[in-house]
């Protein structure tokens, strides 16, 4: 007898999710607690040891926080995931289980600009020392690897320049490395791409973007690919040898293919802390339920304004993937066959003045530092996002001073051409 | 039966049908993995007995510890191998020569032993290789899904309590997301 395995749309609706055992209820409840009662002080004991399965505070988890897990981590292909308070947290937790003060990892210098600022001076307070790659340049990543280099991170689709990174041509680096590759799969979310099928081990999202969708709840989640062998070279002693914090038990060894979502939890959740509340994670599972549909409209929308401001006379360039010519046309028809995503550059050929013009001009667009919403947004990186950068670091992660940056809602799409018209012509 | 693949039809069905399960290599160490799967197959009703020679006569959790399958002294329906992969096909021999045969075999995580499956099934055992009943268990009843592990089912129907944070096993559930790239990275480990 074969077994169905249900589609994506199946999954984005149900996985993770059944009725209530206690009374029916359908939709997911908000289990808005903070602990959870014990059968026993022998039941008790068992979860505090890890020896059963269950709950215990909402620090560590949460039945409406794991119904998300479930959900994200089936979409992703997966076998475990871990929710956090937002996507910075969860980079926060990954490399606390990965790296030790004076480790090395190796990042794409194509990055969400707060992913920079993190790498570069939080991460380095804990003596994690990135060394930038370019994804332009395959070859970089191979070159920045040292011995002490405990992983490899880029992003599937990069934040803001529509960046389509080569995954399967750096998981083979990672995989002679005999590290981790880290995917960020925030800006394609796994209806576009899914980062496991071409070598990732580790997925991370920022759920604030298009996975909850509606820009009214921030969230962070790991999706562990089951694929990374911890105990092999023994050079990751969160996973590979006894954790004095729960009586020298080896995580790898008892978890399996689940021990780093396991990790990320019961050792960098537990101890650091930034549990998402059950209510963010309400909301963001009901937006996962029209994920399909939304980023369907999402990329329909973004290919035709991209292609109409391709032809605009103020405009000098445009990056967007979907575009015959563009320099990541044929990677995204490779990693993303689907759609090219919904975020976007341009350059405008007034520069700097002509984009604070720009977003003072538009009035559907909303001003403002987020993506991924189902309302189109609009932010020149240069005086928001990425102004902490110097003017070197904007160019090279593509916000230099004449870029504005998309993030094609799902409202119709000559509406939103006609906002971009408008604002352009004064 | 393919034991890099198995349907859920087929691990639900022996873990549905088995009530005593001798696990050979269970150690009385808390932090050990035999001590984690032990325990929570006795809380969920299984009647666990535990062999390790080295501490026969011994009782784990309440329930004495025989040296061996054959000084057990009342029919076993599964014997869960707890040891390296290359003591399985003795194990097997062992529990072949058991009367009444054990209806299931079952080699934990990590343990793998191809001639002792074969052996196991030429004699009509079934066998799994490579997997934890308690995690199985944990998967099927969705009691794991609290710590997020993707169960790869699905249900439209309501899970059947067994206590305070408890789930029957006796759950309905279609089959759910796949993890294809771990089952692929399991393979070339396995070298399959």
């Amino acid at each position: 007898m074969t077994e169905r395995i249900p589609g994506f749309a199946t999954l984005a609706v149900h996985a993770g999710a059944q009725p209530d055992p206690t009374t029916g209820a359908r939709a997911t409840p908000i289990y808005q607690t903070t602990s959870y009662v014990f059968e026993s002080v022998d039941h008790a004991a068992s979860l505090f040891g890890l020896q059963t399965f269950g709950n215990i505070y909402t620090r560590i988890g949460n039945p409406t926080t794991a119904v998300l897990e479930e959900r994200v981590a089936a979409l992703e292909g997966g076998t475990a995931g871990l929710a956090a308070a937002s996507g910075h947290a969860a980079q926060v937790l990954i490399f606390h289980c990965l790296m030790q003060p004076g480790d090395e990892f190796v990042a794409s210098r194509k990055l969400y600009g707060g992913s920079i600022n993190q790498f570069n001076h939080a991460f380095k307070n804990f003596g994690w020392n990135v060394v930038w790659a370019d994804p332009d340049d395959i070859g970089s990543f191979e070159r920045a690897v040292s011995p002490k280099t405990k992983a490899i991170f880029t992003e599937s689709i990069a934040n803001p320049g529509g960046v389509i990174t080569d995954m399967a041509a750096v998981a083979q680096i990672a995989k002679r490395a005999g590290v981790p590759y880290i995917v960020d799969n925030t800006l394609a979310t796994p209806y576009l791409c899914k980062p496991f099928e071409h070598g990732a081990d580790i997925v991370v999202h920022s759920l604030t973007k298009f996975l909850g969708g509606h820009g009214n709840s921030i969230g962070g989640l790991i999706v562990d690919g089951g694929t990374f062998n911890w105990s092999r070279d023994k050079r990751y002693p969160m996973l590979c040898e006894p954790r004095p914090e729960y009586h020298g038990i080896v995580l790898h060894e008892t978890f399996g293919n689940f021990a780093f979502a396991i990790a990320c939890r019961v050792l960098a959740l537990r101890d650091i802390g930034p549990a998402l509340s059950p209510f963010n994670a309400f909301l963001i599972l009901t937006g996962i339920e029209t994920l399909p549909l939304r980023m369907r409209k999402h990329c329909d929308n973004a290919q035709a304004v991209a292609e109409w401001i391709a032809t605009h006379p103020k405009v000098a360039w445009v990056s967007y993937p979907g575009l015959p010519g563009d320099r990541y046309h044929n990677l995204a028809k490779q990693y993303c066959p689907n759609g090219a995503g919904a975020v976007f550059t341009f350059g405008l050929k007034g520069g700097y003045d002509a984009g604070v013009k720009l977003v003072s001009n538009v009035k559907l667009f909303s001003h403002l530092a987020n993506i991924g919403d189902t309302r189109s947004l609009i932010i020149h990186p240069a005086s928001t996002t990425h102004r902490q950068l110097s003017d070197a670091q904007k160019t090279a992660a593509g916000a230099g001073p004449d870029v504005v940056r998309l993030s094609i809602g799902i409202e119709d799409k000559d509406d939103i051409i006609a906002d971009l018209d408008q604002a352009l012509a004064d | 039966m393919d034991h890099d693949s198995y349907p859920d039809s087929y691990i639900r069905g022996i873990l549905n049908t088995v009530k005593t399960i001798a696990m050979v290599g269970a150690s009385e160490k808390e932090n050990r993995p035999s001590y984690f799967a032990f325990k929570y197959l006795l809380e969920r009703g299984y009647t666990m007995i535990p062999v390790n020679p080295g501490h026969a006569g011994e009782t784990m959790l309440g329930q004495k510890i025989y040296a061996k399958l054959s000084d057990i002294p009342v029919p076993v329906d599964m014997v869960d191998i707890f040891r390296g992969s290359q003591y399985a096909l003795a194990i097997v021999k062992e529990a072949l020569a058991l009367k009444p045969r054990p209806q299931a075999i079952w080699m934990q995580l990590g343990v793998r032993n191809d001639e002792a499956a074969a052996l196991a099934e030429g004699n009509g055992l079934k066998v799994v290789m490579n997997r934890c009943p308690k995690i199985e268990y944990g998967r099927l009843s969705s009691e794991i899904a609290w710590m997020g592990v993707n169960t790869r089912t699905l249900s439209s129907k309501k899970a059947t309590i067994g206590g305070i944070q408890r789930m029957s096993l006796n759950r309905m559930s279609a089959q759910g997301g796949a993890t294809a790239a771990a089952d692929r990275a399991q393979r070339e480990d396995s070298g399959h």
